[in-house]
């Protein structure tokens, strides 16, 4: 049990994410998250207007099954499968976060200085996750899948489509990283 | 009762990824400085398994639950939206911290401000559904 209230290691956690993916397949359907956004506008109606999201969503409510296990998932595992803890952090990120202004870096899963209600409710710090949830939203649409669809299934059926995406989300996270965040937040 | 077995496999998913703090903005952002092994160690053991998983699906010809050989849906051919869209992607991913699995993940355990990510994941995709045919890909 001790393990288990531990962080998990990476060479636990990878193998289990590849389990999921080949659960779903075997279950005959695909492990691809980010089709849950179409299929949550479809389901809000936007289908009448835009052919795009017109399509049986129905057929893909397994899908949103999955996200919603994946909810309650994240609420047993922060609830009752962990102790307390920091994330044990690079301490040269801990200090280059400092110098960005983040501090307590990795006593929580999420920095306060972006997710507290103190930071949403500000015009910079709702502007910040608005940009980065339209960039994620509209992006991982363009490309056809996100890090579960690419990055996890497509690597692993060695799909060339799928490398150039995740050399994309490389650039993508290199830049805003290293040029921009000195700009955001410096 | 048929929908019982991917609640399961969400479960898991949602358990794995908090666990290997997979969904904290900080991994992403200690990944992206290239300043910890941790989360190249998960997409890559995820990757190796994987490969490992669906080459052996392959050779003995396993059937999935529906009595179908599995199969892995085939990506579309093209260069242009997968660097482009992938950039975005990346760019929002760096800056939200937080992928398409993760975000739902976030909010069961109890960041509610991140239901403003997902909102505003939601207004990307509808933009991308209204504009996509004038788009190149």
């Amino acid at each position: 049990m001790e393990h288990i209230l531990q962080p998990w290691p990476w060479y636990v956690s990878g193998p289990l994410i590849a389990l999921i993916m080949f659960t779903l397949i075997y279950l005959g359907k695909t492990f691809g998250m980010s089709s849950n956004l179409r299929t949550l506008c479809a389901i809000g109606g936007a289908g009448k207007k835009v052919k795009f999201f017109h399509f049986d969503w129905r057929s893909q409510l397994w899908n949103l099954i999955v996200v919603l296990g994946a909810l309650i998932g994240g609420f047993i595992a922060h609830q009752f499968l962990s102790v307390p803890t920091h994330i044990d952090l690079n301490p040269k990120t801990i200090e280059d976060l400092s110098q960005l202004g983040f501090e307590n870096a990795g006593q929580s899963l999420l920095p306060a200085e972006l997710y507290s209600w103190d930071a949403v409710f500000s015009l910079k710090g709702i502007l910040i996750l608005v940009i980065g949830g339209l960039l994620v939203g509209f992006g991982t649409r363009y490309a056809g899948g996100c890090t579960s669809g690419h990055a996890i299934t497509g690597l692993s059926s060695l799909q060339r489509p799928s490398l150039i995406a995740v050399i994309g989300f490389f650039i993508g996270g290199l830049i805003m990283t290293h040029l921009l965040f000195p700009l955001i937040f410096g | 009762m048929k929908f019982l077995k991917f609640l399961f496999v969400g479960i898991i998913f949602g358990i794995v990824l908090v666990k290997s703090e997979a969904v904290s903005w900080y991994r992403i952002y200690e990944m992206f400085k290239f300043e910890s092994f941790h989360m190249y160690g998960i997409i890559g053991t995820a990757i190796g398994t994987g490969v490992i998983l669906l080459l052996i699906a392959k050779q003995l010809k396993l059937n999935n639950l529906e009595g179908n050989q599995m199969k892995v849906p085939l990506k579309d051919k093209g260069v242009f939206r997968y660097i482009i869209g992938g950039t975005l992607f990346g760019l929002g991913w760096a800056l939200a911290g937080a992928c398409p699995g993760p975000m739902y993940i976030l909010v069961g355990t109890g960041a509610f401000s991140v239901l403003i990510v997902i909102a505003a994941a939601l207004v990307g995709t509808y933009v991308y559904g209204i504009i996509k045919d004038k788009l190149p890909h």
